[in-house]
C-alpha cells in the first residue's frame, strides 16, 4: 500500500494511447493509476492523497530501458541491482531488462530468481531479468527457456556474444516459438567484425583495425532469414547502419516477427567522437559515421527502429583506462538516456509522442512487460519531465558506480525531475 | 631558446612543417657530434630518460639509448622480458610506478595504438613515441626525412614510393604525415589487401604495380612484411609477394637513376627486398641507422631543454 497520489496541470502524453493534453493524473492507494487525462480533472482526489501540480511539466509513462548490463552477480565494483536501479530512477527509468552477462551467467531459473529477489529487496524500480539464450552463453546448447520464461525471464539473449552457429540458433528459436519467447540478439560477425572501430579513413589513420558494416549486415540478414523460416519472435538489439533497418523493413514484408532496438549512442554520438583514442567511446556495435547517425534518427522517427535502449555497460578503469584496443566495449546510460533523447526533441528530427513511444510503450509491448502506459489500471510508473531544464552531466553527480559515460560534461536540456514507480516517488530533483 | 612548442612527441600529426624544419636542422648538428672522436655532451647532463619497451626491438631501443648517453643523460632501459608487465600490471600501472621516479622523458614502444597518447595523459614528464602499434612512429619519419634531405638537398616536390604492407605499417603512417607535410609526394604501392581502408584520402596516390609506382621515383621505401602475413593471410605466399612487389634491381630500374633505397630495418631478405639492391650502391640504409640516433638526440634535447619554457601546448596528439 502506498499513499494515493494526484498530479495536476500536467501535459500528459501517453503513447499508449496517442494522447497529449493538459489534464490530470490521480493514482490510488494501491499504486495504480485511477484516472488519466483532460476528464481526470473533475473526479475528486482519493482521501489523504499527495497533490503534486506540475504546470509546466510533461507527465509520461515510466521509461522502459530494454537493455541493461549490471555488474551482480560476480562485478559489484562496477554495478550492483541497487545501484543501477538508482541511476536508473534518478533517468527517469521505472523499468529495465537486464542482461544475463553476469558472474555466472544468468542461465539458470535459481540465477533468475536470486534477481528477483534482490530487485524486490533493493531495488527502486522495476528490474526484469533476461536470460541467456545458450548455457554459459557459449552459443553451443540451449538454456531451459521454458523454466526460465515461467520463473520470470521476459527475453533471451546472448548477451553481449554474437551467436555463430545458424544450427543452435535455429533450434533455439524454432524451440522458443512454443512459448512465444523473445529472442534478443546483437549481430557482429566475428570475423570480419574482429576491429575495434568503425572502419574508414579515421580507422586507418588511428591505426586501428576497422569494423565494416557488413559485419552486422551479414549476421542480421541471417537472423532475419531463421526467424522468417522458424516463425519466432526475434529482436535485434542494437542495430547500428541503415543497410540494418532497410533489412528489417525487408524482413516485415516477408512476413517475420522481427523488432529491432539502437542504443542512444548511436542516435547521438559519431566516430569522430573517439578523438584521440577515448575508450569511453569504444562500443559495439562501433559508433559509425555521422551519415549512418542522421539516418538511423530517420529510421527512429518513421517506425522502423521500434526502440531505444540505453545499452548501460557500467565499465571500471581496469577495463576502460587500457589502450583504445585492449579496452572493454560500452557506456553507462541509465541517467543520460532520456536527455540525449530529448535532443531529438529540440532538434525537430523525431516528434515527442515517437520518443516516448519508443522508450516506454513499445519496449513494454514487445517484451510484454506491465509498463509503457498510463491507462486507469495500469501500474502507476511516471516520469515527469522538465524538457527545457538546463545541465551539465557531472561525473560527480553520477549514481552509477562506473562513470564510463560518453556524455561527460554535455550539456542537456530537460531532464526528469521526479519519478514514480507504482506510485510511491523514487527520484526527486 | 628553444622554439618548439610541445611538450611530446606523440606523432608527426600535430606537427608544422616549422616544427619538423627545426628538428632536422637540429639533427643535422646532432650527426657532428656523433662524427666526432669525443661523442659525449653535458647538454641534459642530470636528467633522466627511461625506456619503456613494451614490444621488443634491439635497434629502436639501442638507438635511443645512445642518443641520450651521447646527450649526457642518466638511460634506464625497461623491457618487457624482466619487468612486472607479465604480471598483469597494465601500462597505466607501470607508468605510474615509473613517474615516481621521477623521469625528464619516457621512451615508449608499444603494441597498442593509442598506448603513447595514453600514457602521456598520465605522467608528468616528455613522452616520446618509439612505435605504437599500427598508428605511429614519428623518430622513424624524422629520420627517414633527414636521410632524404641530406642526400637530395630537399624534400619538397620529390617523389616517394612506399612499398609493402602500408595497412600494419605505423612508419608508413609517419612517413605519409611527414611527406605531405613537407610538400613531397607520395605514393604507396601494394596488393590492396595490405592497404589501409580510405588510403586514397590519405595522402597517398596508390598503385598496385611496382613498375607504375616507381616510375620517375626519387626515393623507393620499402616496409617490412611480416613474417606471419606471408603465408596465405594477406598474400598467398613469399615466391608471390617477391614476385610482385620484392624490389630487385629489375624493378629499381622504373625508378629515376639516383633513386635512393630505403628501409627501416629489420630485413627481409628475398621477401620484400633483395641482397643485389639492399646492399647496391643506392641503398642508404646503413645512413638510416646512423640519421636514427641524429634525430633521436635532437627530439629528446628539443623537447627536455624546452620544458621549462611557455608557452607550450599539452602535446602532438596522435
Amino acid at each position: 500500500m502506498s499513499q494515493a497520489l494526484v498530479l495536476t496541470n500536467a501535459r500528459i502524453l501517453d503513447p499508449s494511447r496517442n494522447l497529449d493534453e493538459v489534464g490530470t493524473i490521480i493514482v490510488g492507494d494501491d499504486g495504480r493509476i485511477l484516472a488519466a487525462g483532460a476528464d481526470a480533472r473533475n473526479q475528486g482526489a482519493p482521501e489523504g492523497a499527495v497533490i503534486r501540480d506540475c504546470r509546466g511539466l510533461l507527465a509520461v509513462p515510466g521509461l522502459v530501458d530494454a537493455r541493461v548490463f549490471v555488474g551482480e552477480p560476480g562485478a559489484e565494483h562496477r554495478e550492483t541491482i541497487e545501484s543501477a536501479s538508482r541511476a536508473a530512477a534518478a533517468g527517469g527509468v521505472t523499468s529495465f531488462i537486464m542482461m544475463p552477462d553476469t558472474d555466472p551467467v544468468l542461465d539458470d531459473i535459481a540465477l533468475v530468481e536470486f534477481v528477483q529477489k534482490a530487485a524486490r529487496d533493493k531495488a527502486v524500480v522495476n528490474v526484469y531479468p533476461a536470460a541467456a539464450l545458450t548455457k554459459g552463453l557459449a552459443g553451443h546448447e540451449m538454456t531451459e527457456i521454458g523454466m526460465l520464461q515461467k520463473a520470470g525471464a521476459v527475453a533471451f539473449t546472448n548477451g553481449r556474444q554474437p551467436l555463430h552457429d545458424t544450427l543452435v540458433l535455429r533450434r533455439a528459436m524454432t524451440y522458443a516459438r512454443e512459448f512465444d519467447a523473445v529472442i534478443a540478439l546483437e549481430a557482429r560477425d566475428r570475423y570480419i567484425g574482429a576491429g575495434v572501430m568503425n572502419e574508414g579513413l579515421f580507422a586507418s589513420w588511428l591505426g586501428l583495425a576497422g569494423v565494416p558494416k557488413e559485419a552486422e549486415i551479414i549476421p542480421l540478414e541471417r537472423d532475419l532469414r531463421i526467424a522468417g523460416l522458424t516463425g519466432a519472435r526475434y529482436h535485434a538489439a542494437k542495430i547500428s547502419v541503415p543497410e540494418s533497418a532497410e533489412a528489417m523493413r525487408v524482413a516485415r514484408r516477408r512476413g517475420a516477427k522481427v523488432t529491432c532496438g539502437i542504443s542512444i549512442n548511436h542516435l547521438s554520438l559519431n566516430e569522430n567522437d573517439i578523438g584521440e583514442y577515448r575508450t569511453f567511446f569504444k562500443l559495439s556495435p562501433p559508433l559509425r559515421t555521422e551519415d549512418d547517425r542522421t539516418a538511423m534518427v530517420e529510421a527512429l522517427a518513421d517506425g522502423t527502429i521500434d526502440i531505444i535502449v540505453s545499452s548501460h555497460d557500467p565499465q571500471d578503469v581496469d577495463t576502460k583506462r587500457l589502450p583504445f584496443a585492449d579496452a572493454a566495449d560500452g557506456a553507462i546510460g541509465l541517467e543520460t538516456l532520456l536527455a540525449a533523447a530529448l535532443r531529438l526533441h529540440h532538434s525537430g528530427q523525431v516528434p515527442l509522442m515517437r520518443l516516448i513511444h519508443a522508450m516506454s510503450t513499445r519496449p513494454a509491448e514487445i517484451f510484454g512487460l506491465d509498463a509503457g502506459t498510463l491507462k486507469p489500471g495500469a501500474r502507476a510508473d511516471i516520469t515527469l519531465i522538465d524538457l527545457d531544464e538546463p545541465w551539465l552531466v557531472s561525473k560527480d553527480a553520477i549514481l552509477s558506480r562506473s562513470k564510463n559515460t560518453p556524455f561527460e560534461d554535455a550539456r542537456f536540456s530537460g531532464r526528469a525531475v521526479a519519478t514514480y514507480v507504482g506510485g510511491k516517488c523514487v527520484h526527486a530533483l | 631558446m628553444v622554439f618548439f612548442p610541445h611538450r611530446h612527441l606523440l606523432g608527426i600529426k600535430g606537427l608544422t612543417e616549422h616544427d619538423i624544419t627545426y628538428l632536422l636542422d637540429k639533427a643535422d648538428e646532432a650527426v657532428q657530434i656523433s662524427r666526432q672522436r669525443e661523442k659525449k655532451t653535458s647538454t641534459l647532463r642530470g636528467l633522466t630518460q627511461i625506456n619503456l619497451f613494451f614490444e621488443a626491438s634491439t635497434r629502436t631501443q639501442a638507438s635511443f639509448e645512445l642518443a641520450g648517453k651521447r646527450l649526457g643523460a642518466d638511460v634506464m632501459n625497461m623491457s618487457v622480458g624482466n619487468s612486472s608487465v607479465k604480471k598483469g600490471e597494465t601500462l597505466i600501472d607501470t607508468a605510474m610506478t615509473l613517474n615516481a621516479m621521477h623521469p625528464d622523458v619516457l621512451v615508449l614502444r608499444h603494441s597498442s595504438a593509442g598506448a603513447a597518447a595514453l600514457l602521456a595523459q598520465k605522467v608528468a614528464c616528455s613522452v616520446v613515441n618509439a612505435g605504437d602499434g599500427q598508428h605511429e612512429h614519428p623518430t622513424q619519419a624524422l629520420l627517414d626525412a633527414l636521410t632524404i634531405r641530406r642526400a637530395k638537398g630537399k624534400l619538397s616536390r620529390i617523389i616517394v614510393a612506399i612499398c609493402g604492407d602500408v595497412l600494419h605499417s605505423r612508419v608508413a603512417r609517419s612517413n605519409i604525415l611527414l611527406l605531405n607535410a613537407m610538400g613531397a609526394r607520395v605514393r604507396v604501392v601494394a596488393p590492396s589487401t595490405l592497404l589501409p581502408s580510405g588510403i586514397a584520402q590519405m595522402g597517398a596516390e596508390v598503385f598496385h604495380s611496382m613498375e607504375e609506382g616507381l616510375k620517375d621515383a626519387d626515393v623507393v621505401m620499402m616496409l617490412r612484411l611480416q613474417r606471419e602475413r606471408m603465408s596465405g593471410s594477406f598474400v598467398p605466399s613469399v615466391r608471390e609477394y617477391f614476385h610482385f612487389y620484392g624490389l630487385d634491381a629489375e624493378k629499381l630500374k622504373a625508378a629515376k637513376e639516383d633513386a635512393l633505397v630505403m628501409h627501416p630495418g629489420p630485413m627481409n631478405r628475398g621477401v620484400e627486398i633483395a641482397s643485389e639492391v639492399a646492399d647496391g650502391p643506392q641503398s642508404v640504409i646503413e645512413q638510416q641507422v646512423e640519421m636514427g640516433v641524429a634525430v633521436r638526440m635532437a627530439v629528446m634535447e628539443t623537447l627536455l631543454l624546452s620544458q621549462n619554457q611557455g608557452p607550450r601546448s599539452e602535446g602532438v596528439h596522435a
